[in-house]
């Protein structure tokens, strides 16, 4: 029983080259009450935010705390 | 991160308090301040900086009894009619004549409360019949607040974990075996005394967008302490008084009459006609909301468009902020100015939330669970209309008393044997290959949710429901399937939504009348206080099903009149007045 790869788009967006992971920062990872944010390492080896579950309350600690203002919460599709 | 790992971890602690919301830090910070020796443990599945039902901070109080503007007397009398009578009044009573301590306490915190030009707190009128409403024009701050107070007072914060079971032993509470929601890794707490503010079961209707998540509480807040108190055996009361409430629709977030309606804003239907005299949310005014909906003039709308232009700013200045920011994102969106049009409205999918009705795990005045030492508090414990300034009032309360529980008290012995059951049950879905991921099992059993157990409420398709659930706990429990340590954490939320749907198809079953209005609005029934007026008590069965149980109302500490008792049914405007 093979699991799906089906596509989703995800209400948080991380402007790459604002956050700054690289350096360490975490804090939209941390404060998420629904624990859906990580960080990735792209493909020029730089260390960016993502949301890797789409699993969104839209409440926005991710956007507010963060500290550069890398982090936009947009409405899920399904209920834009 | 993520990645399943092996471990088991035992820690002891005086108390234990579960959830870092609400109710829960209060609890911990009133429990260490009445004994600095106290070894306190706040635990939270996510992170208590940001945790909760008002994460993102309030726009005000809505229960606030201040002197000057109502009393205990007649704060407890409104609660206990809006409630139709189904009210144990001593817990409200307590709540409403202590409460102003707490606001002054919170105020201490740095969060303000609205004053007016004279310096005195600028209380509004929402309810039927007394003022209680309170802005707090900073309520965006209060998590940070309350966080650091808790820094301060050192209260030792565990994030990132889930509690998954109590244990007792002795016939008293012996701690809470937790699962790390990110590595799967163990900790079982020892306590001394426990108190949960776990918040609603929010997650249990699903929204009409159909998104998971898209929910009117927390999607954090699936219920767990619900299910918990069941299975440790306490008793849960009146959850077939469910929580529905009158919600923007598809954004599922509140339409916030309560910021508008003392600006002039106020429900309408399509003709932009006040249909409703009050926009309190209850069961009653759910049930002509619901009327409303389904009749030729709905949709259901709040209205704004005719306020003057700072007023609408105003309204938009305190909305956009706080509670759910991304209301203005979403308005935007759909190109909705307020100044323009109305906004559509609708009612939400159905959960347990004592918050705003009634239905929540036993508790005293003094915030005791029906299990010695164990408390609840906040949305899922049952002092119904509790609301934020509810859960801090009461969480307050179980801090108190668990420090002085605590005193010469040792740990309970419990069985270790369930430890090492519930490590089994928790962790079988990763020892599989392959199966139904718990997405699937949450949505097919909230989407029976609505489909069988939504009010109006019908015996067959109830017990429909409860076929049904069967089916999908035997998939749960013999096919599904997880990845990774995060998916662990939604298929044991899947697995509490689940207890959480049993019980509600279970207590609304029970009681054969019709109550609470839309809540309880079991359409074969009438309202029959004769048979019915009191709680329902459920409890696990020794077949391990819910077992159900009457229990008196206790003698009122405030007595109601006669012509009194149903104000709240008169809420529909005389059309003559409407048309005006």
């Amino acid at each position: 029983m093979p699991l799906s790869q089906t596509a989703t788009m995800v209400p948080v967006t991380v402007n790459k080259d604002l956050c700054i992971a690289d350096k360490g920062c975490t804090v939209c990872v941390d404060v998420c009450p629904l624990d859906v944010l990580r960080i990735a390492v792209t493909d020029d080896g730089t260390k960016t935010a993502y949301m890797k579950y789409d699993e969104c309350w839209y409440c926005m600690p991710c956007e507010a705390d963060c500290p550069t203002g890398a982090v936009t919460v947009n409405l899920p599709y399904l209920l834009k | 991160m993520d990645e399943i790992l092996d471990g088991l971890t035992q820690i002891d602690c005086d108390i234990l308090v579960i959830g870092g919301g609400t109710a829960g830090p209060m609890a911990a910070l009133k429990a260490k301040k009445k004994n600095p020796e106290a070894n306190v443990v706040l635990l939270d599945k996510a992170n208590v900086k940001r945790s909760g039902a008002i994460s993102m901070g309030m726009d005000g109080l809505n229960n606030s009894v201040i002197p000057g503007y109502a009393t205990p007397e007649q704060y407890t009398k409104e609660i206990t009619i809006a409630n139709d009578g189904i009210c144990d009044q001593a817990a409200v009573y307590r709540y409403a004549e202590e409460c102003y301590g707490i606001i002054k306490e919170l105020d201490s915190f740095g969060i303000r409360f609205q004053k007016d030009q004279n310096g005195e707190y600028d209380v509004k009128k929402v309810h039927h019949i007394g003022t209680y409403v309170l802005p707090m024009p900073n309520g965006d701050t209060v998590k940070k607040a309350l966080y650091r107070q808790l820094r301060k007072a050192r209260i030792n914060i565990v994030n990132r974990y889930m509690a998954t079971r109590l244990l007792t032993g002795e016939g008293r509470v012996a701690g809470a075996i937790c699962v790390n929601t990110r590595t799967a890794e163990f900790l079982v707490v020892r306590a001394k005394a426990v108190i949960m503010g776990l918040g609603a079961a929010g997650r249990l209707g699903l929204p009409t967008s159909g998104y998971l998540y898209g929910t009117y509480e927390n999607a954090s807040n699936s219920g767990e302490g619900y299910a918990m108190a069941f299975h440790a055996g306490a008793g849960l009361a009146n959850l077939e008084c469910y929580q529905i409430n009158p919600l923007i629709k598809d954004y599922n977030g509140p339409a916030c009459a309560y910021v508008a309606g003392p600006l002039g804003g106020y429900t309408a239907n399509a003709a932009g006609e006040r249909f409703i005299e009050c926009d309190y949310w209850s069961g009653q005014m759910m049930q002509e909301f619901y009327d409303e909906l389904q009749g030729g003039k709905g949709p259901v709308f709040l209205k704004l468009d005719h306020l003057a232009e700072e007023t609408v700013a105003e309204i938009e200045r305190v909305l956009h902020i706080v509670e759910r920011p991304t209301r203005g994102h979403f308005h935007a969106g759909r190109g909705t100015d307020y100044r323009k049009t109305m906004i559509e409205m609708h009612i939400s999918e159905i959960g347990f939330c004592s918050g705003h009705s009634a239905s929540g795990v036993f508790v005293d005045e003094n915030a005791r669970t029906t299990i010695a030492g164990l408390y609840a508090a906040g949305d899922m414990a049952n002092v119904p209309h509790n609301y934020m300034l509810g859960a801090f009032t009461h969480g307050a309360f179980a801090g108190e008393d668990a420090a002085d529980y605590i005193k010469d008290m040792d740990f309970a012995e419990f069985d270790h044997a369930e430890v090492e059951a519930e490590r089994i049950r928790v962790l079988a879905p990763t020892k599989r290959d392959d199966g139904i991921p718990p997405n699937q099992i949450e949505y097919k059993t909230r989407r029976l949710v609505n489909d069988y157990l939504q009010p109006p409420k019908v015996t067959a398709k109830m017990q429909l429901a409860q076929k049904r659930f069967a089916e999908v706990r035997e998939d749960m429990e013999q096919g599904m399937y997880v990845r990774d340590a995060h998916e662990l954490m939604r298929a044991l939320e899947a697995s509490t939504i689940l207890d959480c749907a049993d019980m509600a198809a279970a207590a609304s079953l029970y009681r054969t009348e019709s109550r609470w209005g839309l809540y309880h609005n079991r359409v074969e029934y009438e309202r029959d206080d004769e048979n019915w007026f009191c709680h329902t008590i459920l409890t696990k069965g020794a077949d391990g099903q819910p077992a159900h149980a009457k229990k008196a109302v206790q003698p009122y500490v405030v007595d109601i009149a006669d012509e009194e008792k149903d104000a709240y049914y008169n809420q529909r405007v005389d059309p003559s007045v409407a048309a005006e």
